[in-house]
């Protein structure tokens, strides 16, 4: 991929989050695609490529009009909309089509209009893990973290502390869904969910939805917004089962994408003035910085604890609130990925001093798939 | 900690997993091994995910292993009377499966990573026998 080529153009999240019960999840893709139309200065004419997760991407065109030259319906969970944004940087490039709308909705709370996800019986999942009573996320995503501790000697308050940063971060923001601070004491002591996963480390469960549409760098500075680049981009997968991952205290797909995506943009962590990882559960963070190579092996949780996240601090990151503050409809990749662009274009809540290059981490499934998107300003393309 | 067996999910053997389920039905916990580079390998599959060769065998664990990680979930469930832990046990073979713990407590002070643990087979219907662990040593 050559770095710098792809932009984009326009982007915008539902008009509402948090609990949208009037929209179905089909209308909350409709709500952020017209959103990001209206953000870039485009018509729904002007749209010639469609990818989307949650929905299909027949299903997202046809209701938005859209009769797409080039579909992308990659979906292996929260970080699918990064991949995506890989995707159609290739398909632009390469010429398959010319301005592509990446699509996320999700009626994570209200349930309006949304399918099932529930794994057959006869699948491996089905037969060697569902009978042991896992929930969901909650119980099975947290599964790894208990052996990640005792690897790394991180400790339970070090763990707690994302919370606690996060909610710092999503106190400047206005459509963040919790705001108040919180302390590393009242998330320990907070409800027991799945020990030792407390409430406040466990995502939200909000309703929402945003878009993005990426075009061709020469053409990047004839819209309103400051064009965001694209500089490297990675994507990988390990695993569709938690039991079986390779090392329960790093994660492979981690790795292969964020090394990919570092390696095209050409920059070493130190070029880094912005950092999301996605934050379905306390760990994420932890796993994403040492598996990202912003921390040493063992070192994450003292990294977060000491401050070094928080507004002021040396790697911004998660400025949004994260999916623990801000919110979490299911797959939240897409607003890790709003929140990147919004701090590159200095248009954020909670805006980061000079913003040139933003890391944008994404994971999909239980630590099933990966993808990574580094955005930069004009400055660093 | 209870489990209501009538409750548990009942797995569903595909042709690739039937040599597993006809395995605890007789007692025996049954994984696969690759004959060109002995790679011990779970879940079943007709082939090696190491070397990709199909000339694989069927062989029998100990059953013994550890406890590698797990989480205490304190949401009902059909299936247990109270928080129940959800675990991830070594093999001392070298492979990882998910499983619940039977005979202990379900609290953080009794459930320590590493410690020995043992299969201990349960029925769940006429066709299916799940596998379950216990402290090594357990007489269950
Ligand atoms: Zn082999």
């Amino acid at each position: 991929m050559s770095r710098g080529e792809v932009a984009i153009v326009g982007a915008a999240e539902t008009t509402e989050l948090g609990r949208i019960p009037h929209m179905s999840q089909i209308q909350l893709h409709a709500d952020a695609a017209l959103n990001a139309l209206a953000d870039a200065g485009l018509g729904i004419s002007d749209i010639d490529g469609v990818a989307t997760a949650g929905e299909s991407p027949t299903g997202v065109a046809h209701y938005l009009g859209i009769t797409p030259n080039w579909v992308d319906g990659t979906a292996v969970g929260g970080c699918s909309f990064m991949l995506h944004v890989r995707h159609a940087v290739a398909a632009i490039e390469s010429g398959l089509c010319r301005c592509v709308l990446i699509t996320h909705g999700e009626s994570g709370r209200s349930n309006v209009g949304r399918g099932g996800r529930v794994s057959a019986a006869s699948s491996l999942q089905g037969q060697f893990e569902s009978p042991y009573g896992g929930m969901g996320p909650t119980t099975i995503f947290t599964l790894p973290v208990l052996r990640f501790l005792k690897e790394t000697g991180t400790t339970l308050a070090e763990m707690a502390s994302v919370a606690v940063s996060q909610r710092q971060w999503a106190g400047k923001n206005p459509r963040a869904t919790l705001k108040t601070p919180i302390t590393v004491d009242e998330v320990l002591n907070d409800r027991m969910i799945a020990y030792p996963f407390t409430r406040s480390q466990c995502c939200l469960v909000t309703d929402g939805g945003g878009a993005l549409i990426l075009v061709a760098a020469d053409r990047a500075e004839d819209f309103p917004h400051k064009p965001v680049y694209i500089l490297g981009t990675g994507e990988s997968t390990e695993t569709p089962m938690i039991s079986q991952m390779a090392d329960l205290t790093t994660s492979k797909a981690f790795k292969v994408s964020g090394a990919r995506a570092f390696s095209e943009a050409g920059i070493d962590h130190g070029a880094v003035d912005h950092l999301m990882i996605y934050d379905a559960f306390a760990h994420l963070p932890l796993y994403g910085l040492e598996d990202l190579g912003f921390c040493g092996r063992g070192e994450a949780g003292a990294f977060i604890a000491e401050g070094n996240t928080l507004p002021g601090g040396r790697l911004p990151m998660n400025t949004n609130g994260g999916g623990l503050s801000y919110m979490h409809s299911g797959m939240y990749g897409m607003y890790a990925l709003q929140e990147s662009v919004r701090q590159v274009r200095g248009t954020a809540a909670a805006q980061v001093d000079a913003v040139d290059v933003s890391v944008c981490h994404g994971v999909g499934g239980m630590f099933a798939a990966s993808g990574t998107v580094i955005m930069g300003s004009s400055a660093t393309r | 900690m209870r489990i209501d067996f009538t409750q548990v999910p009942v797995p569903v053997p595909t042709p690739e997993t039937e040599h597993f389920w006809a395995g605890t039905l007789v007692g025996e916990l049954r994984l696969q091994q690759c004959i060109d580079c002995q790679t011990t390998y779970f879940p079943p599959r007709p082939f090696c995910p190491t070397c990709a060769s199909r000339a694989i065998e069927i062989v029998c664990a100990s059953g013994r292993g550890s406890l590698a990680s797990y989480v205490i979930n304190q949401r009902p469930h059909p299936a247990f009377d109270g928080p129940y832990a959800i675990a991830l046990v070594e093999l001392e073979e070298g492979v990882r499966m998910m499983s619940n713990l039977l005979n202990i407590e379900q609290t953080p002070d009794a459930l320590i990573l590493d410690m020995p643990l043992q299969v201990t087979l349960q029925p769940l219907s006429d066709d299916i026998v799940l596998p379950y662990f216990e402290p090594r040593g357990s007489r269950s």
